[in-house]
């Protein structure tokens, strides 16, 4: 199952995988699996399609089928094409307790979109998602593997404008994550 | 003051870096361990601790890695469970991201005790920027030799790897992490046999929670007696608590077990009460899985004795009045808050991330979540409220792995001490139905 682009990792991507490859015992490679489907998502636009899978699964030597059935069990991996910045805001519990459902209503009207949709001009999606770890600093979202946190309308309202000049996208496994 | 064994060095500058945490004392455990004990040593003396994994079970550390098989030839493997994903707890994240080296020493004094060549450290995907703190501290180790061929000349070899996963509650429970970690879906699996018999790749495995590994580190250094001399009876040593929801100051805080629920909610040292001074309503004392109590009953056991940080104390009463120490995900709601509508959101959240293994979670939890959002929407009747207790009756105890149960407990215990809310919610739902269920934000604003 492919489409007509053609799925390949950089030389760059290709080593981290043969690095991640490398931590499991022989035999005992497709334990990488999950690993790899994040480095795909980030390689290829954000989502994870059939073509993207299949290069990860080209990779381990598994069958096609054992990448499709643990990138749709899991809750990070998208199925469908995502905006530029995937806006995930958490709904659960502590973020709930203190106004979550407001932060997404606020953001659905501010971007003009549902939760689970995009904006028209690819740049946003909207998501929600359960706990995140981060109820000491609720409410919060992520985007991109970073976290934001006690947030108000005003700060979400700043953050929308910040991703939209900086008009870049924002995948899990970016280098400058860290700042120590 | 409490004592603080894993947070003592937390707020230092730069503790993340290997120099300043060895600066401090960090890897000399680890020193003592390789250098002066036996690794049946180093298990003797976590079980004297009397340390009890800290994931949420609650089950005694030293005893589990007693359990661990040992047939010639055969690789052992120590797991760490960092998927933290039991809402209203983050104390992993916070330890992990602030003093990561104390759990990497405590993953290889593990791995010394147990016999583990490799380890990996299984940390959810959202916490990606967390596995980055956790990869630098990682090569940090290797560099100086504390992690790879004979470790501070010792002749114990040790290599730990990171592995993140992609967004699973259930990958929290040991086998769903375990198939994970072998890159499947994460499906629990039947027990026995138990991962210290047939674990990752079918060898001898322990799991343990981040909190609990750490705590490895401060067992060797003084001793398990020393650790086993803090707390209450089997409530031994220390104990983070995420402390979230209606507080003045939520945070993650280090507890001697054995502090007074009372003070833990009021005193300045942790909540520091509730805010915008509101009266207490219910607590849920351990992550959202264990059963929710009204204020009266978490503050005081039936008994009308004073409610302790403790697994007994918390449990005391059993399941009439009491709950459970849990993850220590501790959270707090004020008067304002609905208890159904609260109900609801982590039925939501259970449906959710139910694996679809087996049909009593599968479905009932389904039904659960639907028949609360009719209940909310104010076409309830009230034997759905007896539906309800039926049906989490009949979830709880019958599915592979616990989030059956954990799923069943928050609708047992809501009904239990708040059935009046329901009834309210059945009588007059179609009024309340537009009424603020829980704190609003613009609330802030307009203050």
């Amino acid at each position: 199952m492919s489409d007509n682009k053609e799925y390949k990792f950089s030389d760059e991507t290709l080593a981290t995988a043969q690095r991640i490859i490398r931590r499991y015992p022989e035999g005992k490679e497709k334990s990488a699996l999950i690993p790899l489907l994040h480095l795909a998502q980030a390689e290829f636009d954000g989502w994870l399609s059939p073509g993207a899978m299949d290069c990860v699964s080209a990779l381990l030597k598994i069958q096609p089928i054992e990448a499709y059935e643990v990138a749709s069990f899991y809750s990070m991996f998208n199925l469908k094409p995502v905006g530029k910045c995937v806006i995930e805001v958490c709904r659960t519990s502590s973020c709930w307790l203190l106004g979550a459902e407001d932060i997404v209503r606020h953001i659905e009207k501010k971007l003009n979109i549902h939760v689970g949709e995009t904006t028209k001009d690819g740049m946003f999606t909207l998501k929600t998602v359960e706990c995140l770890g981060s109820c000491g600093t609720a409410p919060m979202l992520q985007c991109g593997g970073d976290y934001y946190e006690n947030l108000t309308f005003d700060k979400v309202d700043n953050l929308l404008e910040k991703m939209k000049s900086e008009d870049k996208r924002r995948v899990y496994t970016k280098d400058d994550m860290i700042n120590i | 003051m409490g004592r603080k064994l894993l947070l003592a060095n937390d707020h230092i500058e730069g503790i993340r870096k290997l120099d300043v945490y060895r600066k401090h004392g960090g890897y000399s455990s680890l020193e003592k361990a390789l250098k002066t004990m036996t690794p049946d040593q180093v298990v003797e003396e976590v079980k004297a601790s009397g340390l009890r994994g800290r994931g949420g079970a609650g089950f005694p550390t030293g005893m589990k890695w007693g359990f661990i098989a040992k047939p010639a030839g055969v690789p052992r493997y120590v797991v760490c469970n960092a998927d933290e994903s039991e809402p209203g707890t983050f104390k992993d994240r916070y330890l992990m991201e602030r003093i990561p080296h104390l759990l990497i020493e405590g993953m290889i004094a593990s791995s010394y005790a147990l016999g583990a060549r490799t380890s990996y450290i299984y940390i959810r995907g959202e916490y990606f920027y967390v596995a980055r703190i956790l990869e630098q501290a990682i090569a940090e180790a290797y560099e100086a030799g504390l992690l790879g061929k004979n470790i501070m000349n010792s002749g114990f070899d040790h290599d730990c790897h990171v592995q993140v996963g992609a967004g699973a509650y259930i990958c929290g429970e040991e086998t769903a992490l375990l198939e994970s970690l072998e890159g499947k879906r994460g499906n629990p699996r039947i027990k026995p046999p138990f991962p210290a018999v047939a674990g990752l790749y079918g060898c001898p495995t322990v799991v343990n929670n981040v909190e609990t590994i750490a705590a490895v580190v401060p067992i060797i250094k003084d001793g398990g007696a020393a650790y086993a001399a803090i707390g209450v009876g089997k409530s031994t040593g220390t104990k983070l608590i995420s402390a979230s929801g209606h507080i003045n100051k939520p945070g993650v805080y280090e507890i001697e077990l054995g502090v007074p629920v009372e003070e833990f909610i009021y005193s300045d040292e942790y909540c520091g009460g509730i805010r915008n001074g509101k009266k207490l309503k219910a607590v849920v004392a351990g992550g959202s899985s264990v059963p929710i109590l009204p204020a009266d009953l978490i503050l005081k056991t039936a008994n009308g004795e004073s409610r302790l940080m403790t697994y007994e104390s918390l449990a005391d009463g059993g399941f009439a009045s009491g709950t459970m120490l849990g993850s220590g995900g501790f959270i707090v709601m004020d008067e304002d808050t609905s208890v159904v509508k609260n109900l609801w959101n982590f039925t939501r959240f259970y449906h959710h991330e139910s694996c679809g293994q087996c049909s009593p979670c599968r479905e009932g939890t389904g039904w659960m979540e639907k028949i609360l959002h009719k209940i909310l929407d104010g076409n309830g009747t009230l034997s759905d409220v007896d539906l309800l207790w039926d049906i989490q009756s009949k979830i709880e105890g019958k599915t592979i792995c616990p989030l059956g149960d954990a799923a069943a407990w928050p609708v047992a215990s809501a009904i239990r001490h708040f059935r009046s809310e329901f009834e309210e919610y059945v009588r007059n739902g179609k009024s309340i139905k537009d009424v603020k269920h829980y704190f609003r934000l613009n609330q802030v604003a307009e203050a």
